[in-house]
């Protein structure tokens, strides 16, 4: 199976889908320590984003939240790619911007309406936009 | 793709300008086409939101943006910081937090921003003009310059707020266009009381109703037919940004470009008309409460946003010069400082209890004692944030209120209209 979303941010990543099951502002809920998720009676509380392949379905919350997924790829936590499911502020694709700026890591950022992948899933995203069930 | 014009094809190519300026414009070109955006829109003002320290990447950042040569290209003003540059000991940071957050607010200056450490930059002076096309963010920042001033800013917030004002340039959409300005639901508020419409707290009141029912669409609110202070009007826009992301509110008669129904909606109607009823506002008004309307309270908190000339000087009014029993944090901004320290209300108010919280809040950074409370306030932001930020769990009431109920060290409501 495969999939086309729009490029917000091209890259390559494969690997594990970790999907967010409750939305959830970066800013507030995502520690910029140690990448957990850590807003209070979030179902997925404790759970590390770093190296998946993120699903948010529904980006929220916080312009800060740019700061936090910024800091995440400084320290080399980030997930692998994120996959959003509105594209309204480009508040999170805006880290990796600044990311490429600096020289640091960087990961694609692909817009799809109602991504249904699920955690648990392989994918591979290509440059193009692209994604793969391997 | 985004259309440039040759000025900003040299800067990107390192024709012209530094290379902060080329970096600068390169994220607002790449968040452009993120956004869909045909092209970038000239800028005449940028408000700061990214001035608090959430790690060490954001301040190397700026500093790197700053040591490059980028340079604001319009007067640009910046949001709280994470400390009081004065007293740097009011924030509980350790000494490499404290560090790296002045290291921050430094690189702002350094790129030729107001050190204005403020959320109410309408406040001193940063007043664009109806139609002016500005890059601001803070979200109560952003609802005051769209529906107050009629100026014309989406809600910029970390990274691109700063490219923006180095760029002097902001990508086209949104609410900078004509076409996204309309309004698709209306609110009415004709049917209220008016003796309610003379309530300090209506208008924080129905500033969270609002935001609940506009969520992130443009809406219209008719039915106030009174003159409305400023004050008056940031409490609104505050909660309404609070409780939605809501940019722009058409308050008929008030909002600059929303002389009456038909200029709002434009040939389009209404898709939803909603009546505001009593009920709705009171179940609003208890919500902003987060324990029991009674008892020992810890503290006041006020100025969210940064309190304002005239609320102080209605503080020193309405108490009576009466001793307060808890602290009572009056957040604001230096230059309103400067000023109340010329007309003699600083020190007055000083000696009754309040303790001035200068370019920063109590509810961005750790000013507060121990890990939790019960604040009353009479701003539905503080009330929205407290609880998460802070661990102090918010009591809501009017101005009066607060006052009264720091003088007797428990929360004494007069509901009003609202029991």
């Amino acid at each position: 199976m495969s999939w086309c979303g729009q490029v917000l941010y091209s890259g390559t990543a494969n690997g594990t889908v970790l999907r967010l099951e409750a939305p959830i502002s970066f800013w507030g809920g995502i520690s910029p320590e140690n990448a957990e998720v850590v807003l209070e009676n979030h179902p997925q509380r404790g759970v590390k984003i770093t190296d998946k392949i993120l699903i948010v379905p529904d980006p929220i919350g916080s312009s800060s939240s740019a700061a936090i997924l910024l800091e995440l790829l400084y320290a080399r936590i980030a997930p692998k790619g994120l996959i959003l499911g509105t594209n309204k502020d480009a508040i999170l694709p805006i880290s990796v911007l600044v990311a490429e700026q600096m020289g640091w890591n960087t990961i694609p950022v692909i817009a799809m309406e109602n991504p249904t992948f699920k955690s648990g899933e392989e994918l591979e995203i290509k440059t193009d936009g692209t994604i793969h069930c391997i | 793709m985004v259309e440039l014009t040759q000025e900003e094809k040299a800067i990107l190519n390192s024709e012209l300008g530094t290379t902060g300026d080329k970096t600068a414009l390169s994220i607002v070109v790449k968040a452009a086409e993120m956004l869909g955006a045909k092209r970038l829109v000239k800028i005449t003002s940028s408000h700061i939101d990214g001035c608090l320290y959430h790690g060490d990447s954001g301040v190397l950042f700026c500093e790197n943006l700053a040591k490059n040569g980028a340079k604001a290209k319009v007067p640009t003003t910046t949001n709280v910081g994470a400390l009081n540059f004065i007293k740097t000991n009011q924030a509980r940071l350790s000494s490499k937090k404290l560090q790296m957050a002045r290291r921050l607010m430094d690189a702002y200056i350094n790129m030729d921003c107001t050190p204005s450490w403020t959320c109410a930059p309408y406040q001193i002076g940063a007043r664009p003009k109806k139609g002016e096309q500005v890059a601001w963010g803070e979200s109560n920042a952003v609802a005051f310059a769209n529906t107050v001033l009629g100026a014309r800013t989406n809600r910029y917030g970390d990274f691109l707020d700063i490219a923006c004002a180095v760029s002097g340039r902001a990508p086209y959409y949104g609410l900078h266009c004509d076409k996204n300005r309309n309004a698709e639901i209306l609110l009415d508020v004709t049917d209220l009381p008016e003796k309610v419409k003379e309530e300090d707290t209506f208008f924080p009141v129905l500033g969270s109703v609002i935001g609940r029912l506009a969520g992130d669409s443009v809406c219209a609110v008719s039915g106030i037919n009174k003159i409305v202070s400023e004050d008056q009007l940031k409490a609104l826009c505050a909660a309404a940004a609070s409780t939605g992301a809501v940019g722009l509110v058409h308050i008929i008669g008030i909002t600059p470009e929303a002389t009456n129904l038909q200029h709002v909606f434009g040939k389009e109607r209404p898709k939803e008309v909603l009546p505001i009823d009593m009920d709705m506002m009171k179940r609003a008004f208890h919500k902003l409460s987060q324990t029991k309307q009674a008892g020992t309270i810890d503290c006041v908190a006020l100025g969210s946003p940064h309190f304002s000339i005239s609320e102080c000087r209605k503080l020193l009014q309405v108490s009576e010069e009466k001793d307060f029993k808890v602290p009572v944090y009056v957040c604001t901004n230096r230059h309103t400082a400067q000023e109340l320290e010329a007309q003699n209300i600083y020190s007055k108010l000083e000696r009754l209890g309040v303790v001035f919280i200068i370019d920063t809040c109590v509810v961005v950074t750790p000013i507060l004692p121990g890990s939790g409370g019960i604040m009353m306030t009479n701003s539905a932001k503080f009330a929205h944030y407290s609880a998460g930020n802070t661990g102090y769990r918010p009591i809501f009431g009017s101005l009066a209120d607060c006052i009264k109920s720091a003088q007797n060290g428990s929360a004494t409501l007069n509901y009003g209209p609202w029991k």
